[in-house]
């Protein structure tokens, strides 16, 4: 599992085989492995200087364990380090507060909402919970039937939105909807949007003071790169975000990106995209994303 | 100073500029060390950020014409749309058509993303929006059908430019991958050198993973050119610097907007101004 980037350790720290603690020097020259591997998995520039920093000060003097190579060692912490960053304890949705509770998704074009609300469908409905789904992108072009044709697979009802209504009102009549068709958690399915435009963010501060949702969550492409400090930082001053789910973890792609948002957002993320179909969502293990982002 | 040295300060701030622009350390490090070399005694960050963008230059520049008023077309000119899931691919269908379409052609879109919900119908309304002409099969139908049928039909109906979307899939997954083989060879069945082009679509926001999608869609499909969408936000999209000096492929369009006219022809020159 771990060999990319403790092979690269191994061979920097092949020298110091046998020495009890780890000097400044030889950290840093393992450090700079770290950091190579952090930036390779698009962790922001900002974060990974002070993750770096702080792993360097609990790394140096610590003693080696006998039972670890001192590259192992330095793996040992910044893994342990990168785990306990993204969050220890799973949290899952909130779903607290007057029936019915809505769930508003938001986030980039094509980041995934859509295929998430239907997945998110699926779970509820697991759980026993009877989930109602709210089309309310009316720009993108069949944004709506999309979410009718993933509501018919799954066999969860769809609110009969129309590209003609106004977003706000959708999610506000659909809460009647739901109450009159006896379900219980609604699936807000918002346009996709730049973080920067301004009126589209301001549409969604709208819907969230029109229906109080109980969680808010950004949805956000696992191949994102720098950007996503700012994006994450976006929603989150605008909406005051409950957590995140990641998309397309399916991939190759390392998900730095996971580490960027939380640090800048401190908001859990709750649950990860591990494909398109609508069962392929699962949740969130901050070791296991700790281990992907390292490369190893 | 005459010979003096980049200070520290000003390195680190060069390499954040780089970084955060998703140019990838690799690259970054390489950009910096001719840099030190080269632009010894410069110590205007402005003078810097314009000799940073000079050594680029090259590297994005590119002979191969991209205007589809004055190239040379096959009739019909066949070009397939490839990408992982949600950059943008029916988008840039939607816009490519309306430049072509003002350029007099006769265009037809091909559905052949059988799968994703609703994506024949997103493509529907892109061809109702630009004039062009749709060839759709059935939800879940063989995309390959879908292609081989869609060229065939253009041939018949006199078409100028057949645009054909795919559907989204990541670059790792071996049995999409090779669908997508299908999907080319099947065109190839009916008119032996199409697609003319194939179009990857990549989305600026993406960081260091565009390069495993590149290589591993090029290896399946051979990529004649890159679209770089959502250029509109915030990210930068250095990937493409690194993608052009690898790969050797030419960034012929950036998407600027989800509207029909925000498709514009690749300019090195004002990306790079954009970028720094
Ligand atoms: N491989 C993979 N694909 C996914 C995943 N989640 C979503 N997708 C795909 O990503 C693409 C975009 O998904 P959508 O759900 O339409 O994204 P969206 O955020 O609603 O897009 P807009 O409404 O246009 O902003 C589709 O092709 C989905 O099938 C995932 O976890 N893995
Ligand atoms: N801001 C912005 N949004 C874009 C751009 N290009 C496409 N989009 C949006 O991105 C989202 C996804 O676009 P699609 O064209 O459906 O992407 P796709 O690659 O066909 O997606 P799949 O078929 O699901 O893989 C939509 O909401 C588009 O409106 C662009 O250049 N800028
Ligand atoms: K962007
Ligand atoms: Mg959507
Ligand atoms: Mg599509």
């Amino acid at each position: 599992m771990f060999e990319n980037l403790s092979d690269k350790l191994n061979s920097v720290f092949k020298k110091l085989k046998g020495q009890g603690t780890l000097t400044e020097k030889n950290i840093d020259d393992g450090l700079k492995e770290v950091r190579f591997a952090l930036l390779e998995a698009d962790v922001h520039y900002r974060i990974v200087k002070q993750f770096i920093a702080d792993i360097r000060e609990r790394a140096v003097g610590a003693d080696v364990l006998e039972s670890l190579t001192p590259g192992q060692q330095v793996i040992k912490i910044v893994y342990e380090e990168l785990t306990r960053l993204m969050g220890e304890t799973r949290q899952d949705l909130n779903l607290t507060g007057q029936a019915p509770v809505s769930v508003m998704l938001v986030g980039l074009q094509g980041s995934g909402k859509t295929t998430t609300a239907a997945k998110l469908a699926v779970y509820l409905k697991k759980q026993g919970r009877k989930p109602f789904l709210v089309p309310a992108d009316v720009y993108r072009p069949a944004a709506i039937d999309q979410l009718k044709k993933l509501g018919s697979q799954v066999q969860v009802p769809v609110f009969a939105s129309d590209p003609g209504m106004n977003p706000v009102d959708i999610c506000r009549q659909a809460r009647v909807a739901a109450q009159q068709q006896g379900c219980n958690t609604l699936l807000l399915d918002t346009a996709g949007r730049l973080h920067i435009d301004e009126a589209l963010m301001e549409e969604l501060v709208g819907i969230k003071q029109a229906v109080s949702p109980s969680d808010i969550l950004l949805v956000a492409d696992a191949m994102t790169g720098q950007d996503a400090v700012n994006i994450a930082q976006s929603f989150n001053e605008r909406l005051d975000i409950g957590g995140v789910i990641l998309s397309k973890m399916d991939g190759d792609a390392r998900g730095g990106a996971a580490l960027s948002i939380k640090a800048v957002t401190g908001r859990p993320i709750k649950f990860v995209g591990v494909g398109e179909k609508t069962n392929a969502l699962e949740a969130f293990h901050p070791d296991r994303m700790a281990s992907s982002i390292l490369g190893m | 100073v005459p010979g003096k040295k980049l200070d520290d300060q000003t390195l680190e701030d060069l390499e954040e500029l780089l970084i955060t622009a998703d140019i990838g350390v690799k690259a970054t490090t390489e950009l910096i060390a001719g840099l030190s070399k080269q632009a010894a005694g410069i110590t205007d960050p402005d003078h810097l950020k314009e000799a940073i963008k000079e050594m680029i230059l090259p590297y994005l520049e590119d002979d191969r014409p991209t205007d589809e008023a004055t190239r040379p077309l096959a009739t019909p000119h066949v070009i397939m749309v490839i990408g992982v899931n949600g950059v943008g691919k029916t988008t840039t269908i939607g816009k490519l058509a309306a430049r072509h379409r003002a350029n007099g052609k006769k265009v037809m879109l091909v559905a052949a993303d059988t799968f994703r919900a609703a994506a024949i119908e997103q493509l529907s309304i892109w061809a109702d929006r630009t004039g062009a002409d749709i060839l759709k099969h059935r939800e879940n139908s063989d995309p390959a059908a879908v292609a081989y049928d869609g060229v065939e039909a253009a041939r018949a109906r006199g078409v100028d430019v057949v645009i054909v979307d795919t559907a989204g899939r990541l670059h790792t997954k071996v049995n999409l991958m090779e669908e997508l083989k299908k999907i080319k060879r099947s065109m190839s069945k009916t008119m032996p050198d199409a697609p003319h082009e194939v179009l990857l679509v990549l989305d600026a926001t993406t960081g260091q993973n565009a390069i495993s999608q590149t290589e591993l869609f090029t290896k399946a499909a051979d990529v004649t050119g890159i679209v770089l969408t959502k250029l509109d936000g915030t990210a930068k999209g250095g990937i493409a610097i690194n993608l052009r000096h690898s790969f050797g492929i030419p960034i012929q369009y950036i998407g600027v907007g989800e509207q029909v006219e925000d498709l514009q022809p690749f300019d090195p020159r004002a990306f790079l101004d954009a970028m720094f």
